[in-house]
């Protein structure tokens, strides 16, 4: 049946909008109000990306990014992160089935790619570092610490975030304030995921090819 | 007025209840995940191939990535046109028109202020941006 057909035959008596309904329950402001939050974030994100795109060429005659990136360990960060987001997909379908195993399940995976995710990153900053390529040498490197190292910072509080939230469903149980944050927290690690998906292609995957 | 048409949350999918043709949550998030890795994979071929020319490997892999996005917000974040999702849609297309304002401007901005730059006429074009 054509869409618009089918929206003409529901009684609009039936269904009043959402201005004649009153307040819209706590889940939705509150899902809502952490969605503008994380559009405000990315657009933090987009002023780092801008940085990083108009300092990139600015090596002052250190490494390029050609020189350091090593694309294996990007590639196992990124499977890390995707089946991270994954899984705490999986997770939030759990909370929604008040299923606890499955929801502590889901929990522990999502946290030990994201810690493998994590270490990963710190050790690749690490040997950047040792061989001279900290932020103060030039400003790409500058740059690229900054972008890299504020993902990696928010993937960092996304972990503390998810233990948080662990402590808070064994406590507590799913009560409704407990499942509003872990909606939350699953729009932030899949919005962490996006990012990501920036940070690879810009810096990573546009630095080795060029 | 037992059942009252309101937004959705963003991130939270129809229920089943009200909708029994709509595909289990399940399927939903395997089929992003699968998408999102082949989308990566091909992205990471597109990058170390040599079979592509060279000056449009970035424009494909901005396309790569852009797409990566969208199966993101589609499937895990369940970002849908329909009309109970109205808001979460209005607020993401503000936010990426200033992520567009704010990346294009700088990059736009900074390339002409470069060009300009007053350099003695001996000095090559690398030494403008090498500092």
């Amino acid at each position: 049946m054509n869409i618009a057909v089918a929206i003409d035959q529901i009684p609009q008596e039936a269904l009043p909008s959402a201005s004649e309904a009153g307040p819209a329950p706590k889940r939705i402001v509150v899902a809502f109000g952490f969605w503008i939050f994380l559009l405000s974030d990315i657009v933090m994100f987009a002023a780092l990306f801008a940085s990083y795109a108009v300092l990139v060429r600015s090596t002052a005659g250190g490494p390029t990014g050609a020189q350091l990136f090593n694309q294996t360990t990007v590639a196992i960060e990124t499977a890390c992160l995707l089946f991270s987001s994954y899984t705490c997909g999986l997770m939030s379908l759990a909370v929604n089935s008040r299923r606890y195993l499955r929801t502590y399940l889901g929990a522990l995976i999502t946290f030990a790619l994201g810690a493998i995710f994590l270490g990963l990153e710190i050790r690749e900053f690490l040997s950047m570092i040792a061989i001279g390529a900290a932020p103060q040498r030039s400003a790409f490197l500058s740059a690229f610490f900054t972008l890299v190292g504020c993902h990696g910072l928010h993937v960092a509080l996304g972990l503390i975030w998810l233990t948080v939230m662990m402590v808070q469903v064994a406590v507590f149980g799913f009560a409704a304030r407990v499942q509003h944050r872990l909606l939350c927290f699953s729009l932030f690690w899949h919005a962490l995921d996006i990012v990501w998906v920036g940070v690879l292609t810009v810096v990573y995957l546009m630095g080795v090819s060029s | 007025m037992t059942e009252v048409r309101h937004e959705r949350a963003p991130g939270d999918r129809p229920s089943r209840e009200m909708n029994e043709s709509a595909p289990s949550e399940f399927l939903v998030y395997t089929i992003g995940l699968v998408v999102a890795v082949l989308l990566t994979a091909t992205s990471f071929w597109t990058a170390n191939t040599t079979l592509l020319w060279s000056g449009g490997v970035v424009l494909g892999l901005a396309v790569l990535a852009i797409a990566q996005m969208g199966i993101h917000l589609v499937f895990f974040l369940h970002i849908s046109s329909g009309p109970e999702s109205t808001n979460n849609v209005l607020a993401l297309a503000f936010g990426a028109l200033i992520v567009f304002v704010v990346i294009a401007g700088t990059m736009w901005i900074v390339a002409d202020m470069n060009t300009n730059m007053m350099m003695p006429s001996g000095a090559p074009m690398s030494m403008r941006m090498q500092h």
